[in-house]
């Protein structure tokens, strides 16, 4: 007979764990043994045992037993999916950022990151604002779009953003005065990243009109305006 | 960046316009509107100090009041003694539903909020935001 696919589903139903409905008998009934049997002229098919695995010469009895029996944690195989983007935020549309250093800003959307958040710039020099990486749930999507044809987000990822990981220093005093004097500059790649991207956005942004000066105006709610009134 | 008040998220959500103004020598914005703490959810003689209810200025229809639902609000107050170098502290909330037909809101802070801030300001951010 083929090897066929193990049962997923026990054919014999739990009562309370460790007590099933049929009794040995009863299984052996429905698992068909019997048929099996007197397919096989009287004896259950088997093979001859496979050579074990020669024990490792140097396996000694553990020093230590745990005083209880610990439950293996089941594995996570939970893979969380990006948070998915809204409608309303396709490449190239101009946000309003919410929080955060630069709140108010009108910025442009590149693209959204495998982390989930989402790639924007200013561009730097319209308002300020370098790639940053920014969450959906702080940023307003408005309807003004920029041509992004021109640009390549392709090499910006989520490790791009990473933070450099502190050199570990020994524990010594002297050393320890030294870190704390160490500059944070901004290395040369990542202007040139910047400039990279800001210079066809620019390019496509100085084509529309009052759209730089827009980008560079922040957004600010007035004395009677109603967000859930406003259009965006 | 300006010492903020210690809140629930990072410190880099600023939750204090003083010091918003001192750090920043730009065009200040106000990205939140303004609300009223009516007081506590009640009845006639029993109130529920773990939900407060919320006029948010503007806001006059239980329709009008579904953009809001979920946006977060913080209730912002002095104190005598600076933590984080700032006299300003914070108790972070949200909106949770509406509370009646004419625009009200029921609204759920970390910790209850004190007695002393009925009738005074809360500020509703537009984030998180579903636009």
């Amino acid at each position: 007979m083929a090897p066929s696919k193990p049962r997923s589903k026990s054919r014999n139903p739990l009562l309370i764990p460790g007590i099933g409905k049929f009794s040995r008998s009863k299984m052996y009934h429905k698992r068909g043994i019997w048929a099996i049997k007197a397919k096989h002229g009287g004896t259950f098919p088997r093979h001859d045992p496979k050579p074990a695995a020669p024990e490792p010469a140097s396996k000694k009895p553990p020093k230590f037993y745990p005083a209880d029996d610990v439950k293996t944690p089941v594995p996570n195989r939970r893979k969380p999916k990006p948070a998915k983007l809204r409608a309303s935020i396709t490449p190239g549309t101009v946000l309003i950022l919410l929080a955060g250093r630069f709140m108010g800003k009108r910025v442009v959307f590149l693209k959204q990151l495998p982390s989930g958040l989402l790639l924007i710039t200013g561009p730097f020099t319209v308002n300020g604002v370098p790639l940053r990486r920014v969450n959906q749930a702080y940023v307003i999507a408005t309807s003004t779009k920029v041509d992004i044809s021109g640009v390549n987000v392709d090499k910006f990822d989520d490790k791009y953003f990473a933070k450099d990981k502190k050199k570990a220093y020994k524990k010594s005093e002297s050393s320890f005065f030294e870190t704390e004097k160490q500059e944070k500059k901004l290395p040369q790649q990542k202007k040139d990243d910047q400039k990279a991207v800001d210079t066809p956005l620019i390019k496509a942004i100085e084509a529309v009109e009052y759209l730089r000066g827009y980008l560079g105006t922040k957004f600010t709610l007035r004395s009677g305006t109603k967000p859930h009134e406003l259009q965006f | 960046m300006p010492n903020c008040p210690t809140c629930s998220r990072a410190s880099s959500r600023s939750t204090s316009s003083a010091e918003m103004v001192k750090g920043r020598e730009g065009e200040r914005v106000r990205l939140y509107v303004c609300g009223r703490i009516l007081g506590y959810k009640r009845s006639k003689s029993n109130q529920y100090e773990n939900t407060s209810l919320v006029q948010i200025e503007g806001v006059n229809t239980k329709e009008e009041v579904d953009w809001y639902l979920g946006k977060r609000m913080a209730y912002i107050y002095k104190a005598a003694t600076k933590k984080n170098g700032t006299p300003y502290r914070c108790i972070w909330g949200k909106v949770c539903r509406p509370h009646g037909n004419s625009g009200v809101v029921r609204a759920k802070f970390k910790t209850n909020l004190p007695p002393k801030s009925m009738g005074s300001r809360v500020r509703v951010f537009m984030y998180p935001s579903n636009i």
